[in-house]
């Protein structure tokens, strides 16, 4: 019978199917990090429980950890150094690997398991993060749990699931340039709501997934939780496989070959059927924006805000009404042009090297303008190093962004740090929820590309009227 | 894990669809590690006037009573979406919610409630509505009665709304089980995959 990638990964790893309607699937790699790893190491040790192979989990230091230049144990999180001392104990006391401050591995937790080799195509991981979702972009079945489950999977290397449905999203057409992965995940929330994946396992296909490079696979998965997806999945090709090598937990010489054999049988067969299938035309996006306080509040950069009484659902035309009034916005208003106080690039979901690449692009000879705050918080150490090596920090450094340390930073109050009252905000980050960035901060979640184009002209702005 | 079977109760009418877990449990309040002292922090952003602050925004429905005594929450679609913290849980749990009525649930959140003795109920949004307006006509003695055990929600005037919830869930809260005890039962099959799965997928052998 003909399978999708998603029932060939779950036969591969299915351990048991249990007589109430689950199954007991097989969890290759745990990822941890010190906000919720932490309580689960603390849980699992006060319970007399083991992990049972310490050598396939792994623990950074992202979600708390201070970013300055300088950085220790200190946070002006309050209690946020416990987490710290305890996550670097309990990862001792368990004999899992940590890429703790100052090793050159550390870094946000969803950019280093791809960047080290941990997450590979086929395998499954889960970390108690919502958006492991993003390694999705290399082929693996990766999904965010609570600490509860966490511990289940480190004590007994399973998890017990209950199948999603299945659903296909064809991307149809190519991007036009100056418009990305970013934008085209947004347009997705923006078109079908964040809960249009709610019940769903997501397979990302088409033209335009094709011909996206690795890292913006994983920008676009990495919000697959923020459509409500149990998770979601790319298949792997070439493109990840050449990515995949040399990896420092990637298989090589002949292991590899035969890793690459197994992952080309993992694609949906051609005939195989999902229980949903949608398309979405990207040929005519434009770089996206949001303007409310949900991921479905976003338009095109150059949309205006809707009038929410042009919304036929009541539930959701209250929700808009609650978020023009947050984010301070009246209908008719264009978006581009709002003047801003804030810019960041960083998190999970935009601060890989093209990233910063792209961004500096954009930002090369300009300046920031007045009154903008600026920070650039690279993804991960490694990504820090190789920007610095290219000397992109010089870029964002002469355009007057703050070059931060590796962390989750301001994406939400990690490192205790947060944007102010009411100020407007043009952020690289997957959420745009009320006080999320700050104490009424107004977030408007963009590309790196977009961030840096509104951080020069000190208003949302469009980077293709900038660029050149 | 604490048990759940039935529990009838004050419910409060929080309809908002996309309420998140960073509203649930703001950042900034989960201050230690572990599973207690967050129901101070539940809401923090609604509940009161100022960041930081715990001066409470009378507004806020759960300031008010009797719903200040309220067990079961009434929301919109997509409750608990966002972050997986299990702090939203806990905190929610600390302040004595058992039981959330909601269109659809954020997957990680409903998982986790099961995992800590409340129970998720998923029934249509103009059942959610019609429950609401009946609640909200005389809160203290329109109490709603939520039964796992017949897989209902029904009001004191008699309506009643059958709802389904995975079979594994159920179980799970009606017996209070120690899901890593159960599954540590089938160590034998875990071990036997291994085993297999080694010769064939060497690489994930680290």
């Amino acid at each position: 019978m003909a399978r999708t990638i998603i029932d060939k990964l779950w036969d591969d790893h299915l351990v048991a199917n249990l007589d109430n309607g689950t199954s007991l699937l097989y969890i290759d790699r745990v990822f941890l990090h010190e906000r919720t790893g932490s309580v689960t190491l603390k849980e699992l040790a006060a319970a007399k429980r083991r992990v049972r192979d310490p050598g396939q989990v792994f623990c950074t230091m992202d979600h708390i950890v201070d970013t300055f230049p300088g950085r220790g144990d200190a946070t002006r999180m309050p209690g946020g150094t416990e987490f710290i001392t305890q996550t670097r104990a309990a990862a001792q006391a368990a004999g899992i690997t940590l890429f703790d401050i100052g090793d050159e591995r550390q870094g946000i937790v969803h950019v280093v398991s791809p960047e080290q080799g941990i997450a590979l195509p086929g395998v499954t991981l889960v970390c108690p993060d919502s958006h492991t979702c993003t390694l999705g972009g290399l082929g693996a079945l990766a999904w965010g749990i609570g600490s509860t489950e966490a511990e289940h999977a480190l004590a007994t290397k399973t998890l017990v699931v209950r199948r999603p449905r299945s659903m296909r999203i064809n991307f149809t057409g190519r991007l036009a340039p100056g418009v990305g992965a970013k934008d085209l995940i947004m347009a997705l929330i923006g078109a079908h709501t964040a809960s249009g994946g709610v019940g769903y396992v997501i397979e990302f296909a088409g033209e335009a997934i094709r011909a996206l490079p690795v890292e913006g696979r994983l920008t676009l998965c990495n919000m697959g939780v923020e459509f409500g997806a149990w998770t979601v999945i790319i298949a792997p090709d070439d493109t990840v496989y050449e990515y995949v090598q040399g990896r420092p937990y990637a298989p090589r010489g002949e292991v590899l070959e035969r890793a690459i054999d197994y992952w080309r049988g993992l694609p949906s067969d051609a005939d195989a059927r999902f229980d949903k299938e949608i398309a979405l035309d990207c040929s005519r996006l434009a770089p996206q924006v949001s303007w409310g306080t949900s991921p479905q509040h976003e338009t095109g950069i150059d949309g205006v805000v809707p009038d929410p009484a042009g919304e036929a659902d009541a539930n959701r035309r209250q929700s808009m009404e609650r978020a023009q009034a947050y984010m301070g916005l009246q209908p008719g208003t264009p978006l581009a042009g709002l003047p801003i106080q804030g810019a960041f690039i960083g998190s999970c979901t935009n601060s890989r090297l093209s990233d910063l690449r792209a961004a500096a692009e954009v930002l090369k000879g300009r300046k920031v303008a007045s009154g903008v705050r600026a920070i650039c918080v690279p993804g991960s150490t490694q990504v820090k190093r190789a920007a610095e090596r290219e000397g992109l920090d010089k870029v964002f450094l002469e355009a007057g962004f703050e070059w931060r340390e590796s962390g989750c930073s301001m994406c939400f109050y990690a490192g205790g740090e947060s944007f102010g009252f009411e100020e407007r905000v043009v952020s690289s980050t997957n959420r745009n929820f009320e006080n999320r960035q700050g104490p009424h901060t107004r977030t408007h979640i963009a590309s790196p590309v977009t961030v840096a184009a509104s951080a020069i002209a000190g208003r949302l702005a469009d980077a293709r009227s900038i660029a050149g | 894990m604490e048990q759940f079977t039935s529990i009838t109760a004050i419910a409060a009418p929080l309809l908002r669809i996309n309420i998140d877990t960073d509203a649930i449990i703001p950042s900034r309040e989960m201050r230690t590690v572990g599973k207690t002292g967050l129901a101070r922090g539940m809401f923090a952003g609604w509940r009161y006037k100022a960041p930081g602050s715990r001066e409470e925004n009378p507004d806020f429905i759960l300031n008010r009573e009797p719903y200040r005594q309220a067990r079961i929450l009434l929301s919109g679609a997509n409750f608990g979406c966002g972050s997986s913290r299990e702090h939203a849980v806990w905190a929610l749990h600390e302040w004595g919610i058992r039981s959330i009525i909601a269109p659809s649930f954020g997957a990680i959140f409903a998982s986790n409630c099961v995992r800590n003795g409340i129970l998720p109920v998923v029934l249509d949004n103009a059942i959610v509505e019609s429950l609401a307006r009946h609640v909200q006509a005389d809160p203290a003695k329109h109490l709603l009665t939520v039964s796992l055990v017949d897989c209902t929600v029904s009001t004191v005037a008699g309506e009643r709304h059958g709802f389904t919830i995975p079979p594994a869930d159920r179980e799970m809260l009606l017996e209070g089980l120690d899901a890593i005890a159960v599954t540590l039962k089938r160590d034998d099959e875990i071990r036997a995959f291994q085993e297999r799965d080694r010769q064939r997928r060497p690489w994930i052998y680290l």
